[in-house]
């Protein structure tokens, strides 16, 4: 019964977007209404073979993890991590090199549009589908229960690439509503609200089903990102369409109003989506790969309550010296101050799990690299709050230092978390004894390491470099360096950030190999894991 | 009184307060006595049911 319902509404959508295509006032707009045309079609013809078929039996089975979707996810994190990573490289090279911005490719690649693509291909393709893969992971075995929503969990993970396909393609095309990390235009933000919906309803009712009596702690950090970023997608979007058969719309909010919504927006897109939703997976896969509980569970919730609690207030530090009331920004800028509280003391709690055990660090790669990420994490929430002081921010702001420091935070704790959270899955996940190669994670971590550490350098040399040159006056008062003066002189350190760029992509690359391997060549785990095995 | 006026009087007066006492009632309530066996469970979720869902209900 249910799929002639789904009939009716793949083919009216099938219906409704040939008509799209046909009316499309802009490129993107027509792209994408055949895309979704083809999508919703091809959908509609299979569900059409599968209607009135009999139902396939063992599918579905209550008694195990639903883990299927999970490695779904997994491939999803580093397929579009790779993806993300060359992008970033080559418009790094872009900046050092401008040929690069080739003119048969002027209007679809050049850093202008590719530079949104990076942002969103790392941010939410990487980072989204890690963080929906290892929600679903740890939502389930801490709360001793299979995903709710049976093919719920699958919706999710399609109904999200075909965001992410959606976004990237649009921003190629010159479809954005041009808000940092808020790109993709009207129809784009409500079908993600759609997929949006499902995930929380997956999350919540996992745990509303859970035996386990109390919510671990990883769980309230996954629950905060979702509910948040649906809240802050809401608000920043608020916007009506010129017309339904296009792609442009208007945003309600007007001046500096949607300037702060954004950057309400844009800070906790950090804070609750690239922070709060890590830390949950610091929370679980910390513990469990240094084979100790986390070193405070109390300190845990009171980092929990005191970082959503302060978070939410410090976007404001973004529009320091605007029209922005100096009362916001400041407001903004203490906030960000005293956030150094709850950052560090997730830091220490995640350190000190090892205490006890930190001869791990030698023969364990994957360990190493979970514990580095939370070092940078720590160098960048030290770093963010400096920068947000108004007298820091007047030298830091328009400068490559803010670019250094989302780098360092983006490619050190966020980036080196997930990978330590794929190694460790990647076995787990596809039944296997061990990695492939131990080695390989270890010219991955060092890549990786070396990488960052050449970007964040550059930038931070390049970043103040050119806050001086742009702020010095000669004895009349006269500004003394053009803006192409100091464009020139940054060349050097935007191709040692490019190198770094290369380090950082090749290492991810041998993970691919290495996870590959795994899946390909690494021995079996023995099928019995209902006899008790002891830890290794 | 305009919206904005009535929100800001609203939001650093009685929210403040609220939010503030919230969180000193949840850090009061992490190190109430006797919660240490309770916490010591909690950490040990994740080495628990890492194979299969749990057949019923776990105790304290």
């Amino acid at each position: 019964m249910s799929n002639y319902i789904k009939l009716i509404v793949l083919g009216v959508i099938t219906v409704f977007m040939a008509i799209a295509a046909n009316y499309g006032r802009d490129l993107a707009y027509q792209v994408h209404a055949i895309l979704l045309m083809v999508v919703a079609g091809g959908l509609f013809l299979y569900t059409l073979r599968n209607t009135d078929e009999p139902e396939p039996v063992g599918v579905y089975n209550p008694g195990e993890y639903f883990d299927s979707v999970i490695r779904a996810g997994v491939i999803a994190t580093a397929f579009w991590g790779v993806v993300g990573f060359l992008a970033g490289t080559f418009i790094a090279f872009q900046l050092a090199f401008p040929v690069l911005n080739f003119d048969w490719a002027e209007g679809f690649a050049n850093f202008g549009r590719l530079r949104p693509l990076h942002t969103s291909a790392v941010i939410f393709a990487f980072g989204g589908n890690a963080l929906i893969a290892t929600s679903f992971y740890i939502v389930q075995r801490t709360s001793a229960a299979r995903l709710w929503g049976g093919n719920l969990a699958w919706f999710v993970f399609w109904g999200y690439q075909l965001f992410i396909v959606l976004a990237a393609t649009g921003y190629l095309l010159g479809g954005t509503q041009s808000k940092e990390y808020a790109e993709p235009e009207w129809y784009v933000d409500l079908w993600l609200t759609v997929v949006w919906v499902a995930y929380l309803a997956v999350f919540l009712g996992t745990i509303i089903n859970r035996k386990e009596r109390h919510i671990y702690v990883a769980n309230w950090f996954f629950l905060a990102f979702i509910v948040t970023v649906a809240m802050l997608h809401l608000v920043n979007n608020l916007t009506i369409p010129v017309s339904i058969w296009g792609s442009k719309s208007v945003i309600v909010w007007s001046g500096v109003q949607d300037a702060m919504v954004q950057w309400w927006y844009g800070h906790n897109a950090v804070g609750f989506f690239l922070t709060a939703g890590f830390l949950g997976m610091m929370y679980y896969f910390i513990p469990k790969q240094a084979e100790r509980p986390v070193f405070s569970y109390k300190l845990s919730i009171i980092h929990f309550w005191a970082l959503i609690f302060l978070y939410i207030w410090a976007g404001p530090h973004h529009l320091h010296y605007t029209a922005l009331p100096d009362w916001a920004s400041t407001l903004g800028m203490v906030f960000s101050i005293v956030l150094w509280m709850p950052s560090w003391g997730g830091m220490i709690n995640g350190l000190m799990t090892l205490s006890g055990a930190w001869d791990k660090l030698r023969t364990d790669p994957v360990l190493r690299m979970l514990v580095i990420s939370v070092g940078f994490y720590g160098m960048s929430t030290f770093e963010g709050p400096m920068m947000s002081i108004r007298a820091v921010n007047s030298l830091s702001h328009y400068t490559d230092w803010t670019i250094g420091h989302v780098h360092s935070g983006a490619l050190g704790w966020n980036g080196m978390i997930t990978f330590g959270a794929l190694y460790y899955l990647v076995p787990v996940l596809w039944k296997r004894e061990r990695l492939y190669s131990l080695s390989m994670v270890s010219w991955h971590f060092w890549l990786a390491t070396i990488g960052i550490v050449l970007y964040a350098a550059s930038m931070w040399v390049t970043g103040i470099m050119e806050g001086l040159m742009w702020r010095e006056v000669d004895a009349n008062g006269f500004l003394v360096n053009s803006f192409a003066d100091t464009v020139a002189a940054k060349f050097p350190m935007y191709v040692v950030r490019g190198l770094g760029g290369v380090m950082f992509l090749a290492g991810s690359i041998i993970m691919c190999v290495n996870l590959w391997m795994t899946v390909r060549k690494a021995p079996a785990r023995e099928a019995s894991l209902s006899v008790a095995v002891p830890a290794e | 009184m305009e919206t904005y006026t009535l929100l800001r009087e609203f939001a650093d007066s009685w929210m403040l307060l609220f939010l503030f006492t919230f969180f000193m009632g949840v850090v009061f309530w992490v190190f109430r006595p006797g919660s240490r066996a309770e916490h010591q469970d909690s950490a040990n979720i994740p080495f628990r049911n890492a194979d299969k869902p749990a057949a019923q209900e776990t105790e304290v």
